[in-house]
């Protein structure tokens, strides 16, 4: 072989064909960069804006400046001297409160105790460096050059900081207990709700699974439902249960649900129907002829169960236990309804931005938050890819057989967690509709009007479906649009990894950083984007990229089983590729296309983390009504409006089985035989 | 080859390479292809046969190296800017569009009347024999349909080349020998020059004008199938195609013949020196049986070349309907066995059984020698 090999042609630049492209190459092309352009424009420069603001100070430098002052006469004898040999000497201004914020502004009055503005006294002020910036009133002057104020004008300069970048926000950050105990708190709570969730979905799955049990859609349709309700709203229901006048509350025997307790029962709950249904995937792929083997070498059940079902949903369960991680970790509604005291990460953001003001704060918050959520996405990845291989190496589906004692224990145990489901919703839809919790428990539908309490009323809920339409229909588009280009563009491989990349980013960034980032950058005045904050084109565009990831890996696999010889056909039958897109690929991936569809919509209509720093008064939402009607102690109400999303979800769901099968009916004819 | 009048060249392909990061899959390929010829590349799998036919249709562009299309330059071209049309193994039929109108898809872009276009799909269903199944769904046909549609779409526009690969593989046994026929005829009453990719020799021999045998990204030779099956250039193309006998044997006769054991047989010329190691071949078909002389009632068979005969013992015969495979053995040419395959009438004729001896009869013409090494460089 070696010997061939050395007689490769002289490959030199001129002798090697360059291939000339074709218009579809080029609109191809084009269309990937345009959309690599909207992901970095949505994704990138933002989160780099928020990175750059974690790890900027700005600090006040006295050295900059050189001040004279006058006698009374007005002549300047006495000799100019900088700020700083000014603080020295008197300790005007502590030492750490040089450090402050990028608008921060330290007027020049502080450095004279016995300044007058009616005194008829001078003040001369020279920048040492072209960096010295200071202002008068509103106005901006920089450099070295001397200007000369009187007192009535003095007392409004203001000196303003410079910027360097490093560590010391973190050093600050770190060295605040009150801030960096969250970080103990988020992962020991995300450690905690995952151990649980994990084995409780697991013990769900394999019920599905491995038994013969009656009414297994019934279960998997509960199981499902966490997914169709905003993360907070376990909290208000465990609010209704066990807080201060909660029924339950002696069941707790004198813990406070307003803590951890309460976060890892509602991280339980809203987890839950992401792990059962990663397992349940994990479980139902293993081999059943590896049953078969441990059966003949009459091997335990239980030991069967160690040897071989847990080594075979291992990837499963590794996944699940990330993702479960992962969401524990950003989520933001939950403790903010439940957390009480205790501080978390993604709470802290909020507070830092929302409470605080101190966006740097938040920034650096962000930062620490992004070190395990990236963690668990790097880990969920690796491992699914591993599952795909074992995926494509399947063979025979295992196919349980009746056992009265097995079936009717899974049967038990289902029916106790689709309880505990179940209550979770029905009491905050009990508690929505009771008049005056817990005096008056009469019905009543004065909870739902909305229009009279704080978070938007009504117009916030309608502004949610507007939100989960656009959503739903503008996601869908790019992300089915590029998905089709990163699969089907030939060659252009740097520039096809790249916005694969970019596609599989948003996954890694929790919500609250990707909102916090948003501001940083579209909150700019100097971005030219600057006009669509506040708008609810920035919710839909926040929205999408959010939940780019996921869309996008759908829309692969779908494109991913058309046959890849297509596009060559259509070539040769010299059609454009969008003739074969809309005439053979879009039709074929229907189903998928519908899915992605209805995945945004729910998405956008539950999520709180990244809008909750976006919205407006014009685009108030319903899930961040639920958390402001909830914070401002309108719970009942925060109930009813949670439960409207939920109801609205229910019924996009049907319609989008409804539309799914006559879609599938009318288009979709080739598939049965 | 009753090509003589359409002798001119219609596809050149001038010394391509194609890289694959540091590994060649096509090294330094060159071909005519006349006008409205069928050829066949074949080879075993992974030899580039796929490589060589992508390249041609602009698919996966060659690294280095021209094609050249009906005297235009298509080097470098898209293949939306080529003029083929192509069937894949796996039909690539659109299978949410009738038959109809996956054969219609190319046309009913082109700015051809509607009624054109029912006339000409019409007429194309008819060509591939499927007249009644426009409006069904691919799913619906059985392998060999939805391939005979695929073809359909491929030639509706009338391309000037025609590219397959490996159509038929993915059909079962006899569904395939017929395709051949049809897909055959077809493009003898189209006239459309055709190259099919395949690594089945009986389908190669059975259908193509030329042949390519291809190896290691090489094209070991070009020919008629009787060509490449009777005059093969080298051992592999030997031993790819058909059934061969190999003796390892010594080169001698000054060119003219081999040693082998204690025997020295006359052989088609060669360029060896007497006594390097060689390896001769010869298809069982070739070998003349003799009766052993004294059984056989007849006259004795004239032997036409007396110095290239062989005493053997019959070890194994096997009936295949036709023709009787068997195998013999002879101290004189070592320890291997020999094949050859008798007619029905010969081994009745000449009670040939298993156990006899029996005398055979090498032609000096049908015995080729090369080099011994298993892979001859290029
Ligand atoms: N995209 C690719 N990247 C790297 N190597 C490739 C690629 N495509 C083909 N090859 C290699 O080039 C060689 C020739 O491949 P090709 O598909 O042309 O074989 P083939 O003769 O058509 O075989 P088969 O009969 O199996 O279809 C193989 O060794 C293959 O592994
Ligand atoms: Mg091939």
């Amino acid at each position: 072989m070696s010997s061939t090999d050395a007689l490769g042609p002289n490959v030199s630049a001129d002798s090697r064909i360059k291939p000339k492209l074709g218009s579809d190459d080029w609109i191809m092309r084009g269309y990937m960069i345009v959309l690599a352009v909207y992901l970095v424009v949505a994704l990138a420069l933002p989160l780099y804006a928020m990175l750059s603001k974690a790890f900027e100070t700005s600090r006040f430098d006295l050295a900059q400046f050189e001040v004279q002052v006058s006698d009374e006469s007005g002549a300047f004898n006495q000799p100019a001297a900088t700020l700083k040999q000014l603080n020295d000497k008197s300790n005007f201004v502590a030492e750490g409160d040089l450090a402050t914020s990028s608008d921060g502004r330290l007027a020049l009055t502080n450095f004279f105790p016995d300044f007058s503005f009616r005194s008829p006294v001078k003040y001369r002020l020279r920048g040492l460096d072209d960096n010295a910036v200071y202002l008068v009133g509103s106005e901006r002057f920089a450099g070295t050059k001397p200007a000369e104020f009187d007192s009535n004008t003095f007392r409004k300069v203001v000196i303003r900081p410079i910027q360097s970048h490093g560590l010391a926000n973190f050093a600050t950050y770190f060295s605040t207990p009150a801030l960096f105990q969250s970080i103990q708190n988020s992962v020991f709570i995300a450690l905690v709700s995952t151990v649980i969730t994990v084995t409780l979905a697991f013990g769900f799955a394999y019920a599905l699974c491995r038994s013969c049990m009656p009414f297994k859609g019934v279960f998997r349709i509960i199981a499902m439902a966490p997914i169709l309700v905003p993360s907070l709203l376990p909290g208000i229901a465990l609010v209704y249960l066990f807080g201060n006048q909660g029924f339950l509350k002696q069941f707790l025997m004198g813990e406070s649900i307003y803590g951890p307790i309460g976060i890892v029962v509602g991280s339980v709950f809203f987890t839950f129907p992401h792990a059962m249904i990663i397992i349940l995937i994990a479980l139902s792929i293993s081999d059943a002829r590896l049953y078969e083997a441990a059966v003949s070498l009459r091997a335990s059940k239980w030991r069967t169960f160690w040897t071989v079902t847990i080594p075979g949903a291992r990837y499963g369960l590794i996944s699940a236990a990330f993702v479960v991680f992962n969401l524990v970790i950003t989520d933001f509604g939950l403790p903010k309804v439940i957390g009480g005291q205790y501080n978390m990460l993604a709470v802290d953001i909020y507070k830092q931005v929302i409470g605080q003001q101190n966006f740097q704060m938040g920034a650096v918050v962000s930062v620490v938050l992004l070190i395990p959520a990236l963690i668990a996405y790097v880990v969920d990845r690796l491992v699914q890819r591993k599952q795909v291989a074992l995926l494509s190496a399947r063979s025979v589906v295992y196919q349980p057989k009746p056992s009265r004692r097995f079936d009717l224990s899974c049967l038990a145990y289902c029916a106790l967690v689709a309880l505990f489901i179940i209550s979770i919703l029905g009491i905050c839809q009990y508690a929505a509709l009771v008049k005056f919790w817990p005096y008056d428990l009469s019905l009543g539908l004065s909870n739902y009007d909305f229009d009279r309490m704080d978070g938007g009323g009504w117009a916030a809920y309608r502004n949610s479906i507007m939100l989960g339409l656009m959503t739903a229909v503008i996601g869908t588009v790019i992300v089915f649009t590029g998905a089709y280009m990163v699969e089907k563009t030939k060659g252009f491989t740097r520039g096809r990894a790249s916005f694969q990349f970019l596609a599989m980013l948003p996954m890694a960034i929790p919500g609250m950083v990707l909102g916090l980032a948003y501001i940083f950058f579209f909150n700019n005045p100097a971005n030219p984007l600057n006009f669509i904050y506040g708008t609810m084109a920035i919710l839909v565009i926040c929205t999408v990229t959010h939940f780019y990831t996921v869309s996008h890996l759908t829309a692969v696999t779908a494109l991913k089983q058309i046959d890849g010889e297509f596009e060559p056909v259509a070539a040769s039958l010299k059609q454009p590729f969008y003739r074969l897109f809309s005439r053979v690929t879009v039709p074929v991936c229907l189903p998928a296309i519908l899915d992605i569809m209805i995945y945004l919509f729910v998405n956008a209509m539950t999520t709180v983390s990244a809008v909750v720093f976006l919205y407006s008064s014009k685009t108030t939402l319903a899930s961040v009504a639920v958390l402001n009607m909830d914070d401002a102690g309108d719970i009942a109400p925060a109930a009813a409006m949670g439960m409207m999303i939920f109801y609205t979800n229910v019924a996009a769901r049907l319609v989008h089985a409804v539309v799914s099968r006559y879609v599938l009916g009318k288009t979709q004819g080739w598939r049965q035989r | 080859m009753g090509q003589a009048s359409t002798a001119e060249t219609y596809l050149k392909i001038e010394n391509v390479w194609k890289a694959f990061g540091d590994f060649y899959a096509l090294k330094d390929i060159s071909l005519e292809v006349r006008r409205s010829e069928f050829v066949c590349f074949l080879g075993p799998s992974g030899c580039g046969k796929t490589t060589l036919l992508r390249a041609i249709a602009g698919l996966d562009i060659q690294t280095t190296g021209s094609v050249f299309q009906d005297g235009q330059d298509i080097s470098a071209l898209p293949p939306s800017e080529r003029d083929f049309g192509i069937v894949f193994q796996s039909y690539a039929l659109f299978p949410n569009l009738t038959v109809e109108k996956n054969i219609a898809f190319g046309l009913e872009n082109s700015g051809i009347a509607r009624p054109d276009i029912e006339k000409r799909v019409a007429e194309l269903l008819e060509l591939v024999g499927l007249p009644e199944q426009a409006k069904k769904y691919p799913a619906q046909l059985s392998g060999g349909q939805q391939q005979r549609i695929a073809l359909a779409r491929a030639i509706a526009m009338s391309p000037g080349l025609l590219l397959l690969d490996e159509p038929l593989s993915a059909l079962d046994a006899k569904v395939r020998v017929h395709l051949r026929h049809e897909v055959k005829d077809l493009q003898r009453k189209l006239g459309v020059t055709t190259i099919m990719v395949t690594h089945d020799q009986e389908e190669a021999l059975a259908m193509a004008d030329r042949i390519v045998v291809m190896n290691h990204g090489v094209i070991e030779q070009v020919g008629s199938p009787t060509d490449v099956y009777r005059e093969p250039v080298s051992l592999f193309v030997a031993d790819f195609i058909g059934e061969t006998n190999q003796l390892d044997c010594e080169a001698g006769m000054k060119g003219k013949g081999i040693r082998v054991g204690k025997q020295t047989l006359a052989s088609a010329p060669h360029t060896h020196t007497d006594g390097q190691q060689v390896i001769a071949v010869i298809r069982p078909e070739d070998i003349i049986p003799h009766g052993d002389g004294a059984r056989s009632t007849g006259a004795p068979e004239e032997i036409s070349e007396p110095g290239n005969t062989v005493e053997t013992t019959v070890d194994e015969m096997e009936f295949l309907g036709s023709f009787w495979r068997t195998r013999l053995s002879s101290p004189d040419l070592g320890t291997g066995q020999i094949v050859a395959d008798f007619s029905v009438n010969a081994v009745r004729r000449m009670e040939i059984q298993v156990g006899g001896r029996m005398r055979i009869e090498i032609p000096s013409q049908r015995l080729k020698v090369f080099a011994a090494t298993a892979e001859p460089e290029k």
